[in-house]
């Protein structure tokens, strides 16, 4: 009571969130008390909220309300200002600014000229300060949601975000009164939204995180080790993105339009801001049902106007999109240095998303073992608007209770750099008579690190040799049997496609082979049935400790090889 | 990290004829590792940096945290065990539960009222745990009436209603603190004797937070809303609690009345009694405070530079004043001196102006008389007048420095006749040239 007064009480408390801060929209998420990731909604509801602000007479608008500002107040709302964060004017794209206020050079950042008060005359307003404003009202929407002061966050950021972006991102968060606890990569945070879910186990996989937004794709390849992250190779497409498929839905609607009053609602800014609106509405309806509809009030000339579109005819005119969205997809694998048989998982992020078209796209480019976690290719999977704000709210809760340094230590790169396996070293084991290699470490794994697995033993026992190796995948192509061709008449076209197709297509698999032997070790005396267990120890100075020992048994059988560094 | 994958493949029988020592045989070694960075998220990162940074291997750090967990599950536990239990307390009598200490009861005299309700919960299932009769029962002491069992319960049922716990904070004096001695006080400590004592008497504030005494350093302003708040204290103190028992046999209502009556005195006197001591603790506490002294002085030494600061800016004003007042007569002198010499040397110029016209009119009139009216010999009256009437005329005409050119003119051509009469006809002439004379009208000098 008489304690706590004048003030000067103990520094608050730190409660931290997790902040997915897009270019077109923003999430906040907490992990519940029950230890479950959930996105906060605002006070309008929305969980997606659009990252845009709006002013008329002084009064600030976000999100959802701002959004509609840009029909009718353009000059004085902002729209798609994250990229500009932190970047002189000469290095951004102004495109997607066309029908909102328009960025501007000021000193070395980009500012907006907005009419943000009460006056007539307008204000110049930098990026950063545009920044704090919605990050305090993100801020204030998780407050007011949870009842207790949000003064600190984990803030996802796309995988190319340079120093000069990051700092400006904190100090902007820390003027808003947010603490940025840690940075973390977009496509991480949602691999980390599945591995953080109760049921999910530690495995190794290598995953394709397929980040489609509002205005930009990112595609990155992460290799998961033993839970620790290691991205390979990223691809970003500026220029792709939901907006891509909007303005086919656009486009569509427009000719029909123009068919029917002899003008284009394209030619007029308010008419194609209405057109922008509305078709995205129409294209995420879309993404739920088979037929969506579009209507518009006054779209031009006082004409209202109102038409449906069916999935059918949406997918036969974005196929070029699509193609782009496949295209990054497998421009990344490549980059990688991997073949689409290696990814084990291909984890669908960002609004554009949830087009069932894409992910179906998708999973005829890998093979039927890798799991497409898409909300139409998978039941189970999370929507993919949430992942990145999922995974910044578990790194939140992971590092709310470190102090700075001690986050600032563990970042660092001293930490972060670490040796990684260049080749899978595994054990070579025998079926049908032939020695084949199963891994045990896969290639890029981080250093060090210890795997532990049991092996069966020979069924009628005795001793057993443990030969641990260095092993490489290869992909074996083998050709199918030519099937015996049916003579087809010759106006069954689209059957003799098909079969056409298949004979094309190779049957291609993983073959693992041994390359290096590395230590050999005997387990002498194991009982019939029994399990054979090893333990394989790797340092960063690549020195191994391998141990091996019959499952049960007292005695193991330990060896050490010394690094080469 | 130490889970243990399960392979369902067949590992190979050991080829006959493989020996080597201690069943190990180095082969060979791994392939060049390629410097990547880890993504810095995620538990296992954490572990992992946890090891990097402290240098530990897997099997310790996993060893470590254990630990660590262990710890922090018995902490909470036991965070706030009860105290020891007084013998006498164990002993009391539950009919005589209004002069236990509730909080002694429950272990909480740590905290008393700044106990949580969740606190006393968690005390009180403590207490019952221990002093339960069937447990009682099970070793072996049989306690008849189960006294201390329902001295707990008593304290419980009263801690966790706020209305009757207020009433008992009320006169819970072993939360009281006793002000300090002027003794004490004066050997120093002021702030330290002194802080506790508002701390303690700040609990039945109605208004919280209640500024607190601070130290040497606070503000003026600091310690007089301090001393403000003290001298209009709004109290939730109440005296219920000692109130008298009142006979509910139904013995007559006026014994009822009566009580009633002389309960609700004493507590009227009680609360008059505290406001008053209280009143008296803050003079006292005013008294001996060193920083309303100081403040004094201050605001004094304030005062006084001000007046000084007053005066001084008056007797400049006035300085200032009469040096420009002197000013200003020096400069009306000086100006009065200047016009009067230039009044006077304008004069001396005009006499000295008129006397030359004078002169040279002399000269003019003397020049006709000199070549004797420019006749022959005697002149004839009428051709003096006529002349003279002449020059008059011209003199009449010109203006001064005209008159003293003629003049010198004149003086050059001397008695020589046709030259005085030529520079006269050239000056008439130059007349009615310019306008001022009448052609014909000067005759003498044609």
């Amino acid at each position: 009571m008489g304690d706590a007064v004048n003030g000067t009480s103990a520094e608050t408390e730190r409660f931290a969130i997790g902040i997915s801060f897009g270019n077109t929209s923003s999430s906040i998420a907490r992990i519940s008390p029950e230890g479950k990731a959930e996105v906060i909604a605002n006070e309008e509801g929305d969980r997606q909220i659009p990252s845009i602000l709006s002013y008329i007479d002084g009064e600030e608008y976000h999100g959802t309300q701002a959004k509609a500002q840009l029909i009718r107040n353009s000059s004085n709302t902002v729209a798609y200002f994250r990229d500009y964060l932190g970047k002189d004017f000469k290095s951004i794209d102004a495109t997607p600014c066309h029908q909102s206020a328009h960025p501007q050079q000021q000193d070395s950042t980009v500012a907006f000229t907005i009419r943000d008060t009460e006056s007539e005359t307008p204000n110049t307003v930098t990026v950063s300060e545009i920044t704090t404003r919605h990050i305090r009202r993100l801020k204030q929407s998780a407050t007011d949601f949870l009842g207790k002061e949000v003064n600190a966050a984990v803030i996802t950021v796309p995988t190319n975000f340079t120093d000069a972006q990051r700092e400006a991102l904190v100090a902007a968060s820390k003027a808003a009164g947010v603490e940025v606890l840690q940075l973390i990569a977009e496509p991480v945070a949602a691999v980390m939204a599945y591995d953080a879910r109760p049921e999910a186990t530690v495995t190794d996989k290598l995953v394709v995180v397929a980040d489609f937004g509002g205005t930009r794709s990112d595609v990155a390849v992460i290799a998961c080790r033993g839970g620790m992250y290691t991205i390979l190779a990223t691809a970003h497409d500026y220029e792709l993105g939901g907006a891509s498929l909007d303005q086919v839905i656009i486009d569509h609607f427009a000719k029909e339009f123009i068919k029917k009053h002899k003008t284009d609602p394209r030619e007029d800014a308010r008419g194609l801001a209405k057109l922008k609106l509305e078709g995205e509405g129409t294209r995420k309806a879309l993404s739920l049902s088979a037929n969506a509809q579009l209507s518009i009030e006054s779209l031009v000339d006082g004409i209202d106007y109102g038409s449906t579109v069916n999935r059918t005819r949406f997918e036969l005119l974005s196929n070029k999109v699509f193609a782009q969205f496949t295209g990054l997809i497998e421009q990344v694998v490549k980059k990688a240095e991997l073949d689409v048989l290696d990814i084990d998982e291909v984890i669908f992020s960002g609004g554009a998303s949830h087009t069932p078209k894409i992910a179906q796209l998708a999973a005829n480019i890998f093979p039927e073992t890798t799991a497409i976690l898409a909300p139409s290719t998978s039941t189970s999977a999370i929507n993919p608007s949430e992942l990145a704000a999922r995974g910044a709210a578990f790194q939140a809760s992971l590092v709310q209770e470190f102090d700075a340094e001690d986050i600032e230590q563990s970042i660092h790169p001293m930490v972060t750099v670490t040796p990684h396996l260049s080749k899978a070293i595994g054990v070579e084991f025998t079926s049908n008579n032939e020695t084949s290699f199963q891994p045990l470490l896969n290639a890029d794994t981080a250093l060090p690190a210890r795997r532990i697995a049991q092996y069966t033993a020979p069924k009628e026992g005795g001793d057993v040799l443990v030969r641990v190796c260095e092993g490489a995948r290869e992909i074996k192509v083998t050709k199918p049997e030519p099937k015996a061709k049916e003579e087809k008449p010759a106006d069954d076209e689209d059957s003799d496609f098909d079969s056409d197709e298949e004979e094309e297509e190779d049957v291609r698999e993983i073959v693992w082979k041994t390359e290096k032997p590395v230590a050999e070790l005997a387990v002498k005396g194991v009982k019939a049935g029994s399990k054979v267990e090893v333990m394989v120890h790797v340092n960063p100075d690549l020195g191994l400790q391998i141990a091996v020992r019959e499952v049960g048994g007292s005695t193991a059988v330990r060896g050490a090889i010394n690094g080469s560094a | 990290m130490a889970s243990v994958q399960v392979v369902n493949v067949s590992l190979p029988s050991l080829p006959s004829g493989w020996t080597a020592d201690k069943d190990f045989k180095a082969v060979g070694g791994l392939s060049a590792a390629i410097q990547r960075n880890i993504e810095p998220v995620g538990p296992h990162f954490l572990a992992h940096a946890r090891r990097k940074r402290h240098a530990r291997t897997f099997s310790e750090d996993e060893r470590i945290q254990a630990q660590q967990n262990v710890k922090k599950t018995e902490d909470e536990e036991d965070e706030d065990i009860s105290e020891d239990e007084d013998p006498m307390m164990l002993a009391r009598d539950a009919k005589d539960w209004k002069a236990q200490d509730h909080y002694a009861v429950l272990g909480l005299t740590k905290y008393r009222w700044r106990a949580t309700p969740e606190q006393i919960k968690r005390a009180h299932r403590k207490k019952v745990l221990r002093h339960h009769p069937d447990k009682k029962a099970a070793m072996g002491q049989r306690d008849e009436n189960d006294n201390f069992f329902k001295c707990i319960q008593k304290a419980t049922e009263l801690l966790l209603d706020p209305v009757r716990r207020r009433q008992f904070d009320s006169v819970d004096e072993a939360a009281d603190r006793e002000p300090p001695s002027k003794k004490d006080v004066q050997k120093g400590n002021f702030y330290k004797l002194w802080g506790p004592v508002f701390k303690a008497e700040g609990r039945f504030s109605n208004k919280q937070p209640v500024p607190q005494l601070g130290d040497e350093n606070s503000t003026q302003e600091e310690v007089e809303t301090f001393y403000n708040f003290w001298y209009n204290f709004d109290s939730w103190r109440s005296f219920e609690y000692l109130d008298e028992d009142i006979p509910d046999d139904g013995e007559g209502r006026d014994q009822k009345r009566h009580t009633e009556k002389k309960n609700a005195n004493a507590r009227r006197k009680r609360k008059s009694e505290d406001i008053a001591r209280l009143r008296e603790m803050v003079d006292e506490c005013l008294a001996l405070d060193e920083r309303i002294k100081k403040f004094k002085q201050q605001a004094r030494a304030g005062k006084d530079a001000k007046r000084k600061a007053k005066e001084d800016e008056a007797k400049r004003l006035i300085e200032e004043r009469e040096r420009a007042k002197a000013e200003e007569e020096e400069r009306k002198k000086n100006a009065e001196e200047t016009a009067k010499a230039e009044r006077e040397e304008k004069k001396k110029a005009k006499e000295a102006a008129k006397n030359a016209a004078k002169k040279n009119k002399r000269v003019l009139k003397s020049s006709v008389k000199d070549v004797n009216y420019f006749a022959d010999g005697e002149a004839s009256p009428a051709q003096v007048d006529t002349v003279l009437g002449d020059v008059d005329l011209v003199m009449s005409k010109i203006d001064v420095d005209e008159l003293a050119e003629l003049a010198s003119r004149l003086t050059v051509a001397g008695k020589d006749s046709g030259a005085v009469k030529a520079a006269w006809a050239a000056e008439s002439q130059r007349l009615v040239e310019a306008g001022k004379l009448k052609d014909g009208e000067v005759k003498a000098f044609a």
